[in-house]
Parts: C-alpha cells; sequence; structure tokens
C-alpha cells in the first residue's frame, strides 16, 4: 500500500486509516460530521496527495489537451485553472480532471487516484501530438485547505496576502515552501489546494504550521469521508459513483465542460449526436423529508415502476435530511417531480431538486 | 477498549445487562468505534418481542448500515426515547444513555450463551 508524505502524522492524530486507491488514507479522524461541520463553519485540512498530477510538455500541449478533454483548453490563461473530463471514443468518461495552464507549452493534469494509472495509459495512447508526458504523482503531495477561514489561516504563512479568483492559482512561498497555490477545492467553500513537493519531515513541518496559523479558528483534520459528504450536499461528481465509463457528460449534467463546438474530441461525434437526439436518463439530485439514508446502488421508483437508481447519497450533515443523486429516465427528470428511494424493501417518498443542496 | 465486565455480550456486538429478568441491551463501544457516525435507529415503535438472532431494527451510521440482532428472546418494555433526537448519544455513551431497548426475558439463563467481557474482549482482539 502507498503511503503520503503525511501518513505518520494521521497515524499520530489516531486516524481510522482506510485502504483508498492503492494508498493508506485517513477516512476520519474523529467524527465524519464534526469534521464536516468545521469545514462549513470554520476551517479544515485535507490530505488529498493520494490525487494524480500529470505534466504534459510540448510544442503541441495544448493540441493534446483539446484532443482527450471535452472543456476548452484555448480559453485558459497561465495562472488559471478549468474543471473538464476525459471521454473514451464511445462517449463514456474515463475520468473527471482539473487542468492546470502553466505555460504555452505545459499543462499539469490533476486526475482521480483511483485511474492515475489507467489515465497515464490513456494520455500515452492518444499522444500522436509528440508532447512529453510525465506522470509526477508520487513526488507531488497536496493539501486542501478548505472553509471560510482558509483564507485567514493560509495569509498567515505568506508574504503577501493569497488574492485569487476562483479557479485560479499562483506558485509562491507559503511556510518557507516552493508551492501552487490554488483557489480550488471540492467543497464548495472558500477554500485552497497546496501543490508541492517535498520530504516527509517538510510536508510534516507544513502541516504543523497550517495547524498553529488556524488554531485560532480551532481548524481541525478532515478525512475522505467528510470530503465525500462535503462535494455530495454540492451536488459535485465522484468518479466511480456517479460518473464512470458507462455515462456520458450531457446525462451526468456535464454538458457546461462538454465544448463541443472547440473542435473535434475524443468522443465528440458521439456526444453531438447524443445531444441532437436528447439523453435517455439524467443525474439528478433529490431531497427526503423521511428519516431514512439512501445509498450508492439503491433503486428509485415512481408508481412502483423501476426508473432509476441512486449513485450517491448521504444524510446532509447541514440539512439533517436525507439527499441523494441518482440516473433517472428522463421523463422523470424534471425539477419537483416526486419519487420513491427504495431502502431495504420500503418506498421513501422523496422530489428532485437542483443541487446544490446547500445553497452558498 | 472498555468492556464492563458486569455485562454479557453477543458475536454481533450488542452487549446485555441483565437484572432478575429485565434485559437493557445496546451495542458496544467497539461497535459504535466501528460503524462511526450515527445518524438514526430503525427501531419500529410497536415492536412487541424479539426473538433471539433475529432483526429488531438497523442503526444507519454514515458510512454504512448495520442490522440489530437479537441477542436473547424477550417482551419488548421500552425503546430508548432518547436517540430520537440524539443518535450520537449512541456514540458517546454506549453503555449508558445510548442503551437501545429494554425486554423482558421469558428465560434469563439464555444469557448463558452470550460472552462474558474476557471472552468479549478476546472476540474483537483486545
Amino acid at each position: 500500500m502507498k503511503l503520503t508524505k503525511f501518513n505518520k502524522v494521521h497515524h499520530e492524530l489516531n486516524a481510522k486509516m482506510v485502504e483508498f486507491a492503492g494508498y493508506e488514507m485517513p477516512v476520519q479522524y474523529h467524527s465524519i460530521i464534526a469534521e464536516h461541520k468545521a469545514v462549513r463553519n470554520s476551517v479544515g485540512v485535507f490530505d488529498v496527495s493520494h490525487m494524480g498530477e500529470v505534466i504534459i510538455k510540448g510544442e503541441k500541449a495544448l493540441n493534446f489537451v483539446q484532443k482527450i478533454t471535452t472543456n476548452d483548453a484555448s480559453k485558459l490563461t497561465e495562472g488559471r485553472v478549468q474543471y473538464s473530463a476525459m471521454c473514451y471514443k464511445d462517449g463514456g468518461i474515463v475520468d473527471d480532471l482539473l487542468v492546470y495552464k502553466i505555460a504555452d507549452d505545459e499543462f499539469m493534469l490533476v486526475v482521480n487516484a483511483s485511474n492515475i494509472e489507467k489515465d497515464f495509459a490513456w494520455m500515452n495512447e492518444n499522444n500522436e501530438f509528440g508532447v512529453e508526458l510525465l506522470n509526477r504523482s508520487d513526488e507531488i503531495s497536496l493539501l486542501a485547505v478548505q472553509g471560510p477561514n482558509s483564507k485567514a489561516t493560509l495569509d498567515k504563512l505568506v508574504d503577501e496576502p493569497i488574492d485569487l479568483e476562483f479557479y485560479h492559482y499562483k506558485r509562491g512561498k507559503l511556510a518557507g515552501f516552493e508551492m501552487i497555490i490554488s483557489r480550488t477545492g471540492y467543497t464548495g467553500e472558500l477554500g485552497y489546494e497546496l501543490y508541492f513537493e517535498g520530504s516527509e519531515e517538510d510536508a510534516e513541518k507544513l502541516w504543523k504550521e497550517i495547524f498553529e496559523a488556524g488554531k485560532e479558528f480551532d481548524v481541525q483534520p478532515a478525512g475522505l469521508g467528510a470530503r465525500d459528504s462535503l462535494r455530495l450536499e454540492m451536488g459535485y461528481c465522484l468518479y466511480g459513483n456517479d460518473v464512470d465509463k458507462t455515462t456520458n457528460p450531457l446525462e451526468a449534467g456535464l454538458g457546461w465542460i462538454t465544448k463541443l463546438k472547440k473542435g473535434a474530441f475524443n468522443g465528440s461525434d458521439v456526444l453531438q449526436k447524443i445531444k441532437e437526439e436528447g439523453v435517455k436518463r439524467k443525474l439528478v439530485g433529490m431531497i427526503s423529508e423521511e428519516r431514512a439514508f439512501p445509498r450508492h446502488g439503491y433503486e428509485i421508483s415512481v408508481d412502483g415502476k423501476i426508473i432509476g437508481r441512486i449513485t450517491s447519497g448521504t444524510v446532509s450533515p447541514m440539512l439533517g435530511k436525507p439527499i441523494a443523486m441518482g440516473y433517472v429516465e428522463k421523463e422523470y427528470s424534471a425539477e419537483g417531480t416526486k419519487l420513491n428511494f427504495l431502502i431495504r424493501g420500503k418506498e421513501i417518498p422523496a422530489t428532485i431538486v437542483k443541487p446544490p443542496f446547500v445553497k452558498k | 477498549m472498555n468492556i464492563p465486565a458486569e455485562l454479557k455480550y453477543s458475536n454481533d456486538h450488542e452487549w446485555v445487562k441483565a437484572e432478575g429478568n429485565v434485559a437493557t441491551i445496546g451495542i458496544t463501544e467497539y461497535a459504535q468505534g466501528e460503524l462511526g457516525d450515527i445518524v438514526f435507529v430503525d427501531i419500529d415503535s410497536d415492536l412487541a418481542e424479539i426473538t433471539f438472532g433475529e432483526v429488531f431494527g438497523s442503526i444507519e451510521a454514515v458510512k454504512t448500515v448495520s442490522d440489530l440482532l437479537a441477542p436473547c428472546n424477550g417482551k419488548v418494555m421500552e425503546i430508548n426515547p432518547e436517540f430520537e433526537d440524539n443518535p450520537e448519544i449512541i456514540n458517546e455513551d454506549p453503555y449508558g444513555k445510548g442503551w437501545l431497548i429494554k425486554v423482558e426475558m421469558s428465560d434469563p439463563s439464555e444469557l448463558d450463551n452470550l460472552m462474558d467481557a474476557e471472552a468479549y474482549g478476546k472476540f474483537i482482539g483486545q
């Protein structure tokens, strides 16, 4: 099992460790709900060093990124980040990812931990542009500092206040370490992701400095459990749950990152056709007023007929209500549609709503 | 890990406290730790009887759902009214305020089939 540079820190904090995507990762430290609320109300720190980073270099780097991703990377300028997806030729999703424009001839793609090898192989297979592909996932560590007090915490560790717009990044020194400071995250809160290279000692020192700086805000370590419930409250997709190779970006509600007019890309022909003919099912958000716990895989029914399946679900820590995402047949996908979660033999009434479930 | 000596334990990580023919039933500290944050407990308010080894309810935690299996036979006397609004008391005080149900046992000697604290400690690898 792979270990991140913060592994010792997690053990010292008595985190509950689990195997995730080949890494030993903290799922929770004390309580998923408490960690979730710490991020919503103040500030939390996630070790997400398991995420993958691939550097694309070369004269045709942009052409390569345009071919393998669905969003329009030509719109990016240096210092900007874009949410995107990679598709197979049939329109199924290889992965969802972040695209960082480093320079005219250099990009960094940040991919899901569970997909690193698959993605890197896919990129190589699609490299008819002679670009250099470097998998830097093992060297680059990543911390996500998220929550309304994230800026006040990190500003103590930099010379100049971090002045970044959403989905912008800069290179700089934080707590004495060179890094990429990126105003991105998976929580829906003000937050930053810090990419850096360094030893275990460096990582531990950085962690300590951030927790020292965040002390007045009662900064908390947060695990993968809270990361999942936070993203679900915002209606963000999780690869392997809500999107995978059997789903396409149009039915997953990712039409906004699928730029069919930018020119041909992997899957664009099929996606164009799906767009013209209309999708058969849609990923929707659902909420219930009942006491129930919707989970991945549970069926969804209307008038006794199965019309879909839950892909992600939880009881929202902020709302105290069951929330879920799932695919339903298109004719049942309108906002306000009443349907049922089938939970352990019971029909639990729920309603389709437009995420985010927790409004910011 | 707290494993009170005066209680009896089932393979399904429930504890039973016997007082005469009245048994109070809850889940162990180990069980609540494995489940993590408990969001609610589903025990039918009409539940009249529990039968050894059969499901009498379920516990929904953030990560997973777990069936509650009866550690003895008995008539239901009381279901803890507290966890309706405060399911977290099961995490916080599993052997005290976080008890689940009280039953009147038909045959208290059945509890001899359960584990004592020492055996349960070994069972969970403590």
